[in-house]
């Protein structure tokens, strides 16, 4: 079969790029090994034992990133939304009420309102508000979507900025977990793009979750008349004798292509690609999660616990790096997907912990070691949970937790890495020509990262190339 | 297409790419970017659509001349004759 483009996999990036060129009536389609799409950002069922049918989860989804309020401008999300051509009201958000950085001595919250962090920097910092107003000078004069850019160290860059270690801690510890491929430190472009996603814009969640994204870009993409394959893995891009990509083969069948955009992570395609340059093998990154969740018999009361999402931290250092000793307890992400604004408050609750965790560590135990292993990431998560909401009177009535090895299985991301390897192509491309890397390894990673990658993606290679449709 | 058609032709892919936008206030002569919320991937828009509805090429190096209403007809009016 021969296609004017070829995208791997239905990721949220592989679906917004499909949506880009099928929109503009190029022959795409989609190959994804899963037999679903939404790639680190899917969802699964579990049977509920007491009362028949099934729980819904999302793999990933704790928060969709840049939120923003309808009729907003110029803002990451209201690009999505006129390049996908979807309407505001369709995503059904909520907004946060608001989250918080938890440290031993001092908690910093911060909202969509902007103002929050000021004021909570002011009052806890107040030496280093001058400094706090230059980083967000500094952040706001950023441009963060030059593509030339080449990796420079956020640590170095904000010991000039902020004088009190504890601030400059307290501020990264939100936005490594988010969104950094490197250990402790992470590339300042990614630092602003994460700052302003975060902290300028903030948090929403879309009502039913992350299948509700995934279902608008699936509609998009089919009624734009793009074809999407599942269970249709790539096991090789093919190259010319002059070395450019050509086309796959995926489930043994031969598919040709002169564009292909890959969206399953820059190592990973390399390892797909027979004739790549050795010399400039992308490395995998390190960062890896274990999330637990639990499901409550109820909604934990806002008098109880209120916030959204906690970033704890039990040391007054951060470290960002793979877990000691399988998971590492010292820091976590609680999230609360309750406590969104205006959802319904009746039901059952649900709190989600993420760890940072050591792929090699887990990778090497028995499977029954594994299980073990995982109840013992459960009852610390569990434990902290109680701590977080001490008075809560729920009952737990079903726990999942999900491992490296899970992510690995599911997403075939090397080592189970989520945000990709260090080694970002910022203008995608390749050293084999017509080959491009779209979503987390362009640079550009969560839901609203990824979706704003495969748009400008195959804008860029695949729409202002100037071949005729 | 008369000159008024090209315009109208312009205005309804603007309506439909920037389905926020009051298009009916759009004056002729002023850079649209500034009147509007379009960016340069909303400029390629423009540029795909008059491609995929009228089969009208525009090339990188002519975007320039889609700035305003005013350059779009004039630019636009020959390549739609
Ligand atoms: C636990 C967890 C929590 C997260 N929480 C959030 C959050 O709260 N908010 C947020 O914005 N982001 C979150 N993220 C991050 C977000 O999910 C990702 O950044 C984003 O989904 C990446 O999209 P992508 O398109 O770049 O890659 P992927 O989603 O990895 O897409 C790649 C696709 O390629 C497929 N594939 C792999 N190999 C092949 C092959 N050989 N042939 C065909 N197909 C193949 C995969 O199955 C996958 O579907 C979370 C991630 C995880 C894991």
């Amino acid at each position: 079969m021969n296609y004017d483009c070829i995208v791997i996999g239905a990721g949220m990036s592989g679906l917004a790029a499909g949506i880009r060129l099928a929109m503009f009536d190029k022959k795409v389609v989609i190959l994804e090994k899963h037999s679903i799409p939404g790639g680190l950002n899917s969802y699964y069922q579990r049977k509920n034992l007491d009362v028949g049918g099934v729980r819904h989860f999302d793999v990933g989804l704790h928060a969709l990133t840049n939120f923003m309020k309808k009729g907003e401008k110029g803002k990451p999300f209201s690009k999505l939304l006129k390049q996908l051509r979807l309407s505001y009201d369709d995503f059904r958000l909520h907004p946060q009420t608001y989250s918080k950085i938890q440290f031993p001595d001092v908690s910093l919250k911060f909202s969509n309102d902007f103002a929050l962090l000021e004021s909570e920097v002011n009052s806890h910092f107040p030496k280093e508000m001058d400094n706090f107003l230059r980083l967000v000078e500094t952040v706001r004069d950023f441009n963060e979507l030059d593509l030339t850019l080449g990796y420079r160290s956020s640590r170095e860059t904000l010991k000039q900025i902020i004088r009190d270690d504890l601030l400059t801690e307290m501020i990264l510890c939100p936005l490594l977990i988010y969104g950094s491929a490197w250990e402790d430190d992470m590339d300042f472009a990614q630092f602003v793009i994460m700052f302003k996603s975060l902290y300028f814009e903030g948090f929403g969640r879309p009502e039913g979750g992350v299948r509700t994204i995934i279902s608008l870009l699936m509609k998009k993409f089919e009624e734009a008349g793009g074809s999407i394959r599942f269970r249709t893995a790539v096991s090789e891009i093919k190259t010319n004798a002059k070395g450019e990509a050509i086309g796959v083969v995926a489930s043994g069948e031969d598919l040709m292509a002169p564009i292909i955009l890959s969206s399953i992570g820059y190592p990973e395609t390399v390892k797909l690609t027979q004739k790549f340059p050795s010399q400039k093998v992308p490395r995998t990154g390190a960062m890896t999660f274990l999330e637990s969740i639990f499901v409550y018999d109820q909604k934990i009361p806002l008098a109880v616990n209120d916030s959204t999402i906690v970033f704890y931290n039990n040391s007054r250092h951060y470290s960002y790096r793979p877990a000691a000793n399988f998971f590492d307890s010292a820091s976590a992400v609680i999230c609360f997907p309750d406590n969104y604004e205006t959802q319904k408050r009746i039901g059952e609750g649900t709190v989600r912990v993420t760890y940072m965790a050591n792929y090699e560590q887990w990778k090497n135990l028995s499977r029954q070691d594994y299980e073990l292993k995982k109840e013992v990431v459960g009852d610390s998560a569990f434990e902290l949970v109680k701590k977080l909401a001490p008075d809560f009177q729920g009952k737990l009535v079903f726990k999942d937790i999900f491992s490296p090895l899970t992510i690995e299985k599911y997403t075939w991301h090397m080592n189970g890495t989520v945000y990709g390897s260090v080694d970002k192509t910022r203008d995608g491309t390749t050293p084999v020509p017509n080959l491009f890397i779209i979503g987390t390894d362009q640079g550009f990673l969560g839901i609203v990262g990824s979706i704003l990658s495969g748009i400008s993606m195959a804008n860029l290679h695949g729409l202002m190339t100037g071949s005729e449709a | 297409m008369t000159a008024s058609e090209v315009r109208q032709v312009v205005i309804d892919i603007i309506a439909d790419i920037a389905p926020d936008e009051d298009v009916t206030v759009i004056e002729d002569s002023k850079s649209l970017r500034e009147q509007l919320d379009l960016d340069s991937m909303d400029f390629l828009d423009i540029v795909m659509e008059l491609r995929k509805r009228h089969k009208v090429e525009v090339p990188q190096e002519d975007y320039p001349k889609l700035a305003t209403l005013e350059s779009c007809v004039s630019y636009l009016s020959p390549k739609m004759a």
